[in-house]
């Protein structure tokens, strides 16, 4: 049975789940909300996600929400094919789930909050950035990022020398910081950090991912 | 009431009894029987988070961390699935029976993640903590946080008149994972009523709440203290 996905291809976490597939070599079929129309908010969606929120992911009999949920579960269900985004082991699998919670708590909160002032909302509204806000989070995303760059001094990627969902998850919304926020130095500036980035983002899985979205 | 298994090496804990957090994984090694020695990270007075020792275990500086033998890991969520997962053959279920209920339990953990935390934390720290960290609560702040919690809740009641817990019919990694918060804002910040005037919510809250495990941890936590038993 197909798998399809609920979502939006601007979304960032629609944009992860995707990606998921890519790597593991699943086909699916993107039904596309209109988030202007208001189409995440009605009935018939609600039923499938009562928070209003995509992505909304189908497979089979089983309908799930929550990026971080749906991407766990590809990784489980595909585990014998595409790549071993949970890694090999019960370590490896406890370190992908502490950095996937490390960038669900730490770093996704910053970067959304300062991809939203920088560029997101004068797309919608015509506003430019509230300073203070952005004041607020460039120290917070600093300091996580000097931890990033200490952590992948020790290793190639964030859970060990292996590409897994903690990696992936960072995907999105480090794209849309790095190419509209005009910050991306707070990136680009720190090797370690620099080069993972260069690393994942030029990821088949990735690059797919872009042009499926883009329009 | 739920008691180590013996023949399950200890694992040692970071952190202090009393934060959400190090509760969150207290909870869970309760559940699952596994023995544990608690290694007090004063984050209050002598600040031990902040210290490079602690550092070297948890570069955010963050309680809890998790030894395990010679692995170590952090933030509470990735370690109550690391528990839940390593333990599956003894104590409670907590990650369901099938890959189903796997995938249900991962769902919601994620929904108390992204949904639930960020409305109930702020009310927690502006109208308890804060002044225990020397600072000013915003009632505002606090109010503004409570609506937001209200708006989850009205989905939580809307779930749980399908079904006895957010995952499905059995208690999960993600029931547990609200507990130390909302205890704090029923208990400290006297807010039951948003839980009682919801049904279904106010049955599952009364249900996990009143759970050995739970209370054993609260009588270990805040010695002496009294709690009010749900529905009182």
């Amino acid at each position: 049975m197909a798998v399809k996905i609920y979502g939006n291809p601007v979304s960032p976490p629609t944009r992860n789940v995707i990606a998921s597939l890519y790597e593991k070599g699943v086909e699916f079929e993107l039904v596309v909300l209109d988030l202007l129309a208001g189409a995440h908010k009605k009935p018939e969606h609600l039923k499938l996600q009562p928070f209003g929120k995509i992505p909304v992911y189908q497979d089979g009999d089983i309908t799930l929400f929550e990026s971080r949920a749906i991407t766990r579960y590809i990784a489980t269900k595909y585990e014998g094919q595409g790549t071993p985004l949970y890694g090999k082991t019960p370590t490896e699998k406890a370190l992908v789930e502490q950095w996937v919670e490390v960038e669900s708590q730490n770093y996704s909160p910053v970067t959304s909050a300062l991809n939203f002032q920088l560029f997101i909302k004068k797309l919608f509204t015509g506003e430019g950035p509230d300073e203070a806000a952005v004041a607020v989070e460039v120290p917070k995303l600093n300091a996580v990022l000097d931890i990033y760059e200490a952590r992948l001094t020790e290793s190639k990627y964030l859970a060990g020398d292996f590409f897994s969902l903690a990696d992936l998850s960072h995907f999105a919304n480090t794209e849309y910081f790095v190419k509209h926020s005009g910050k991306a130095d707070l990136i680009t500036s720190r090797p370690h950090v620099a080069a993972w980035w260069q690393d994942i983002s030029s990821r088949p899985s990735w690059q797919k991912t872009i042009a499926y979205c883009s329009f | 009431m739920a008691t180590a298994s013996s023949h399950v090496p200890k694992v040692k804990l970071y952190g202090v009894p009393y934060s959400v957090c190090t509760s969150r994984v207290i909870m869970c090694l309760l559940e699952k029987q596994v023995g544990y020695d608690l290694q007090v990270v004063d984050i209050v007075k002598t600040q031990d988070h902040k210290k490079p020792e602690f550092l070297k275990l948890q570069p955010f500086g963050i309680i809890p961390v998790l030894q395990d033998k010679d692995f170590s890991v952090f933030e509470s969520r990735a370690i109550i699935r690391y528990i839940a997962r390593k333990h599956e053959g003894h104590g409670t279920p907590l990650y369901g029976t099938s890959e189903k209920d796997k995938a249900m339990v991962d769902q919601w953990l994620e929904v108390e993640a992204q949904n639930y935390n960020p409305a109930i934390a702020p009310a927690v720290w502006h109208l308890i903590h804060a002044p225990l960290f020397g600072q000013q609560g915003d009632p505002t702040v606090a109010k503004a946080s409570i609506e937001k919690l209200e708006k989850v809740l009205d989905v939580y009641e809307g779930v749980l008149s399908q079904s006895k817990y957010l995952a499905g019919d059995f208690f999960s990694l993600a029931d547990l994972s609200h507990l130390p918060f909302t205890q704090y804002l029923i208990n400290d910040a006297k807010r039951g009523d948003i839980f009682d005037k919801r049904p279904h919510v106010k049955e599952w809250w009364k249900s996990i709440s009143t759970r050995p495990t739970w209370i054993k941890h609260l009588s270990v936590a805040f010695p002496g203290k009294n709690f009010d038993s749900p529905g009182s």
